[in-house]
Order: C-alpha cells, then sequence, then structure tokens
C-alpha cells in the first residue's frame, strides 16, 4: 500500500577509500542492487560531502543514515540510533563541516524531518584500502536488510529485486 | 597537445563557482564563528541591528524584519534545549569585541549565505555533473557535448541558468560578504599586526584563455619577503622559473630518509616514529620555492595579482580597504588600514573576500567568451590525446581556493613511474624544511595573543584564516559523549 505523505531520503555516507569507513556509501549500493524502492525514496551515496547535502533533506518526512559509527562494540555490530541530532548536540568538528554540523545547520534553517534515524557498523579497520574487513563485510547484508525492513516499517513499498 | 577552447572556459567556470563557493562557506561557517559571538546577537536589537546593515549596504534582505527573523531562528534554536552545533564556541570570550548588533547581522547573513553558496555550487554541478568530485574532466578537454538544439547537452537553457546564478552570487559577494568582512575587519583591526608568519608569496596563473595554455585571465607570480616590488611574475606552463624551483624536504616529516628533491624526484615512503620537535614529527613535507618556505592562497594570490597590476583585483582590493577605513572613521578611531596591513590574520580573510569578487568578475568574462565562442559555431570540447613514448616528465598547476596546487608525473612507457601532489595545505601546513625555516603555519602563531590559555580562541583565528584543508578524511560518527541518547545493538 501507498502511503502518500511519504518523502524518504536514504542517505549513506563515508569515504570509500579508507576501508570501513566507506561502509555507508557500499550499503546503499546494495540496497539498490538488491531492492526496488517505490518513488517515495530517494537513495543518495552522500560520500563526504558536508554543506551539500542540505539541499537533499528539504522536504522529507523520513531520513535514515547509513554511516560507520564507533561505539566501542565489536566490528560489524549494527546499530541504531533513534534521534541523532540529540545524539551529536555536544559535538562540532572545528575544521570541516561534518555530519553533526550538517544536520544542526538543517535544525535551524527547519530543514529537519522529525523522523531521522542512523544505521551504524561498527569499523574495524580505517587504513587506506578499496574493500571492507571481513567482519564488516559480512554484516553488510544484514545491515541492508535491517534499512529495507525499515522502509516497509515506515510504509515504503520495498521488493526484492529478483 | 592543446585543449579546445569551449574546454578551457567550462573548466574555468568550474574553478572560479568552486573558489566562489569554498570562499563563501570558510567565512561564513567554517572561520566567522571565531569572531562573531552568536549567544551575544540573542541580545541585539534586530532594528538597530538593520539600521547599522542598512547603512552600510543596498542589500534588500538588511530590513529589522529579516533581523527579527535570524534573531527568533536562533532563539527557537537555543530554547530547544542546547547549543548544538554552537555549543563548542568560545561564546563571552573577552578577545570576542562585535557589538550585539553586528553580530546579529552577521548571523542574518550566515544563514543567507548557507542558500547562496548553495546557488553557486550548482554552477560546479550543471558543468562537472557533479559536486564535489567533478566527472566531466578529461586529459585534451571535457566530457561535456554542447548542442544547442539537444536537451540532454549543454545547451542554452543550461547556460543561462548558469548565467542567472552567477549574477545573484555576484549580489551577494557584493553587497554583503564584503561588507561583513570590511565591518568585522575594522572592529578587529587590532588583529592587522598578527598573524603575518612567512610572507613569500607563491601563486601561479589560472584560466587559460586560448587551446595551448600560454594566456591567462589571472596572473600569478612570486613575492619575495613581503616586499610587494620583488614580485616576479610566472608566465606559464612553459616557464622554467616555476618548474625548476619548487623543492620538498622531508627532514621533519615521517616518510623515510632525510633529502630535499624536486617532486620528479621524490618518493613517498611512510615511516612513522615517535612525535621528535627536534627530529620527524609531522606527516606534511616542506615545500620549498627558490629554496625558501612561502604562503599560499588568496592572500599571496591577491598580493601578486595586485602586484602584477591586475586591474579587477587593484580595484576590488582598494574598494575594501576604503570600506574598513570608512567604518574605522564611523567608529571615531583613527587606525587606518593599507597593503601592507593585508599581511595578517584578519588580511588572509579580506584577502579571501576580495579574490572571491576578482574571481565573480572572472566567472562572467568566462561565461561571455563560452558563449561567444558557441555563437561562431564551434561546439568542440575534446583533443584525443597522444601519450608519447619513452620517458616523460610533466606538470599541471591550478590556483585551487586554499592556493596553488601542483601534480607532478613522470610517465615511462604509457605507465606512471611517478606522481607527486605538491598541494596548498602543504604548504601553509609544513614542517621546518631541510634548512629548519619554519612554515606558515608555525611562523604565524609567533607573538599571536592568547588571552586565556584554557579557551584559545586567538590559534584557532590565525590557522583558520589559513582555510586548512582537512575534509575527505574520516567522515565518521564517534560517540564520545554520548549520554544523551540509546543505542540499540541488533
Amino acid at each position: 500500500m501507498q502511503n502518500f505523505g511519504l518523502n524518504v531520503l536514504v542517505l549513506g555516507l563515508g569515504n570509500i577509500l579508507l576501508s570501513d569507513e566507506g561502509a555507508g556509501v557500499k550499503a546503499v549500493e546494495e540496497l539498490e542492487r538488491r531492492y526496488d524502492c517505490s518513488s517515495a525514496v530517494q537513495i543518495v551515496d552522500g560520500g563526504t560531502m558536508g554543506l551539500e547535502l542540505l539541499p537533499y533533506f528539504e522536504e522529507r518526512s523520513h531520513i535514515l543514515i547509513i554511516d560507520a559509527v564507533k561505539t566501542g562494540k565489536k566490528p560489524g555490530t549494527i546499530v541504531r540510533i533513534d534521534d541523532p541530532p540529540a545524539y551529536f548536540r555536544s559535538r562540532t568538528s572545528p575544521h570541516q563541516i561534518g555530519l553533526a554540523d550538517v544536520l544542526g545547520i538543517a535544525a535551524i534553517t527547519d530543514n529537519l524531518p522529525r523522523n531521522i534515524t542512523l544505521f551504524g557498523i561498527e569499523p574495524k579497520q580505517l587504513s587506506t584500502g578499496l574493500s571492507l574487513s571481513d567482519e564488516v563485510s559480512q554484516n553488510l547484508s544484514r545491515l541492508v536488510d535491517i534499512v529495507a525492513a525499515e522502509l516497509e516499517a515506515i510504509g515504503v513499498e520495498v521488493q526484492v529485486k529478483l | 597537445m592543446e585543449v579546445p577552447l569551449n574546454a578551457q572556459y567550462i573548466r574555468n567556470l568550474i574553478m572560479g563557482a568552486h573558489g566562489i563557493f569554498d570562499h563563501i562557506v570558510h567565512f561564513y561557517h567554517l572561520c566567522a564563528l571565531d569572531w562573531v559571538d552568536i549567544v551575544s546577537a540573542l541580545g541585539a536589537d534586530p532594528k538597530a541591528a538593520a539600521g547599522l546593515a542598512e547603512k552600510l549596504s543596498t542589500w534588500p534582505k538588511n530590513s529589522r524584519h529579516e533581523m527579527k527573523a535570524a534573531q527568533d531562528r536562533l532563539k527557537t534554536f537555543v530554547n530547544s534545549g542546547q547549543l548544538g552545533i554552537y555549543a563548542s564556541g568560545y561564546w563571552g570570550h573577552k578577545a570576542m569585541k562585535l557589538p550585539p548588533e553586528v553580530n546579529l547581522m552577521a548571523f542574518s547573513h550566515y544563514l543567507q549565505a548557507l542558500d547562496y553558496q548553495q546557488r553557486i555550487n550548482k554552477v560546479v554541478a550543471i558543468l562537472g555533473s557533479k559536486t564535489p568530485h567533478i566527472q566531466n574532466l578529461a586529459v585534451g578537454g571535457v566530457a561535456n557535448p554542447i548542442n544547442p538544439d539537444s536537451q540532454s547537452a549543454l545547451n542554452m537553457e543550461r547556460l543561462y541558468y548558469v548565467k542567472t546564478l552567477i549574477d545573484e552570487i555576484g549580489d551577494f559577494i557584493k553587497n554583503v560578504y564584503m561588507i561583513d568582512v570590511a565591518a568585522v575587519g575594522a572592529i578587529y583591526a587590532d588583529w592587522t599586526t598578527y598573524g603575518a608568519g612567512v610572507t613569500n608569496y607563491l601563486c601561479v596563473p589560472d584560466m587559460p584563455l586560448d587551446t595551448a595554455g600560454t594566456k591567462f585571465e589571472l596572473p600569478g607570480g612570486y613575492i619575495a619577503n613581503g616586499d610587494i616590488s620583488s614580485f616576479k611574475a610566472i608566465t606559464s606552463f612553459k616557464d622554467d622559473y616555476f618548474k625548476e624551483n619548487v623543492k620538498e624536504s622531508i627532514k621533519h616529516s615521517w616518510y623515510k630518509g632525510d633529502w630535499n628533491r624536486h617532486p620528479w624526484e621524490e618518493e613517498t615512503v611512510p615511516n612513522h616514529t615517535e612525535y621528535d620537535r627536534k627530529g620527524k614529527y609531522s606527516w606534511v613535507k616542506a615545500p620549498t620555492f627558490k629554496d625558501k618556505p612561502a604562503q599560499v592562497g588568496p592572500l599571496a594570490n591577491v598580493l601578486c595579482m595586485f602586484a602584477a597590476g591586475h586591474q579587477p583585483t587593484v580595484k576590488y582590493a582598494t574598494g575594501t580597504l576604503d570600506t574598513v577605513n570608512a567604518v574605522l572613521s564611523m567608529l571615531g578611531s583613527s587606525t587606518r588600514v593599507s597593503v601592507n596591513s593585508l599581511h595578517s590574520t584578519i588580511g588572509r580573510i579580506a584577502a579571501r573576500t576580495i579574490r572571491c569578487a576578482v574571481l565573480h568578475d572572472a566567472l562572467v568574462n568566462q561565461w561571455q567568451a563560452l558563449i561567444d565562442n558557441i555563437g561562431k559555431g564551434d561546439y568542440a570540447t575534446y583533443n584525443e590525446p597522444v601519450f608519447p613514448k619513452g620517458e616523460q616528465m610533466g606538470f599541471g598547476f591550478h590556483e585551487a581556493p586554499r592556493g596553488m596546487l601542483s601534480h607532478w608525473v613522470v610517465i615511462k612507457d604509457g605507465k606512471i613511474k611517478n606522481y607527486q601532489c605538491v598541494v596548498p595545505s602543504t604548504w601553509n601546513a609544513a614542517p621546518r624544511n631541510s634548512e629548519d625555516a619554519k612554515g606558515p603555519y608555525e611562523a604565524a602563531l609567533i607573538g599571536n595573543p592568547v588571552a586565556d590559555p584554557e579557551k584559545p580562541l586567538e590559534v584557532l583565528r590565525t590557522i583558520h584564516s589559513f582555510d586548512p584543508c582537512l575534509a575527505c578524511a574520516i567522515h565518521m560518527v564517534d560517540p564520545n559523549k554520548k549520554e544523551i541518547v540509546k543505542v540499540k545493538a541488533f
């Protein structure tokens, strides 16, 4: 069933040149490869963009962000953070504009939807390299399935590609 | 080999638009909050802020309603609990000197700048197909097909949209950005005496105007010891003066060995050892020009173009300094600034504004040149390259937003044998070189005042004034202060 009020952004973040740092980008690539999502969803490879992300936040009902998240758990552990702006409230990066700052600026310009969720995966290695560690790689499909399930829970039509 | 004219113009448009975007974001979103006290803006009188803004500029979005709306946004945000992204600012710091009304004016323009930076970045995206990390560059030209009759090529509709975006950003640069920097600069005129650091300035000519890359829209060259009359031009890619005088030392850098070499002769073999102030202490190599450290970036660029007599640079530099002096006289101060005041922390911020205005004029010229050339029926954007046989050495340079960028390559039998990038932040953040001379950051911090060692705002001011390039590195969420939210593990 299609819900007409939906306008969902799925945003993968990270630097694919630094192995597990690029997990978010690899995850959205896999999401697009394995699932057909309705037109209510826009899937974006946000790479290492900062302020350039702002226009993508406008007029969304939901934003799902996928990124490498360091919580000190076992590499490959998947976490869900339901209020990333609150999560970032005490943080700021002095030199560059990172996700925390973009969320803050989106908040002050009224471009932040109520529903914003961060799906993270614990990285193992951040050294130069194009491939993910075994631990992250083995859990990536599960992360993608969790995001797809979240899209369904929101009310977006999602189908496994044949 | 040569590059078609259209390709030169398209590349130049991207360079100019990217530079403008970067300078505006640097001022408003990365460095202004070292000088502007957000919390103080909460207590400003919007009517007085508008009165001040309208006295300084004819910008239509300076009304008291605009100021009030900006203040209300800030209030709502602050009342929502915490200061969020502004939480770690040094609010109320002794070194913050702007009156509440100037803080509010700057904050309202901070919000407006979010919109304008996006508009000029669209030019980069339209011509480069995405931003950052444009996709249209090719050896021999660009991958943009030009066809006025096609919906799916670069056509007149797209080009006129680019022109609209260029015009809009011009209004913002000249009526807002330049004025804000002049006002902030006047009130912080004492900062013209700090942060000069290395005053050897290096920049390169940019925006080629012919297919062979021998003529340029913007001049470049070298100034030694802060003496503008010592300026010597770098005339083209073929000029040996540039090619033969760049070297890098690794005496104090975490690479294997200890040498001082020309980029074609270099290697990059990491060898991390402990932090040793007398020995190796940085990942950054130490570049030199004529065996001396050099500062690169908008200040180097503006001083060199000024010395070269480049008319738009002379006009905007003089105009900006005049505005600063007008504000100083409005404030009843007897201090006056001149071109020499630019050798400083606040001078680097002013130079970035001047360069931004110069780039805007250049952008208008490049757009017109592209239209005129297409009008002649020339749609070419690409010449197929032929790689010569044997061992070849080459390099390219560009005046990037943070300064002079050069890439050096050795190609042997069609394969890359050596590739070295000597990038702007390497020049400015360099550790000591083979002669133990300090790089620009290090030198600029000497004599910098620090009112409160626990809150070294003044150090940030000087380092941020260089616009350090530290993005695109790690982009990960690292919740070390995370009590606020629950993390649910699957």
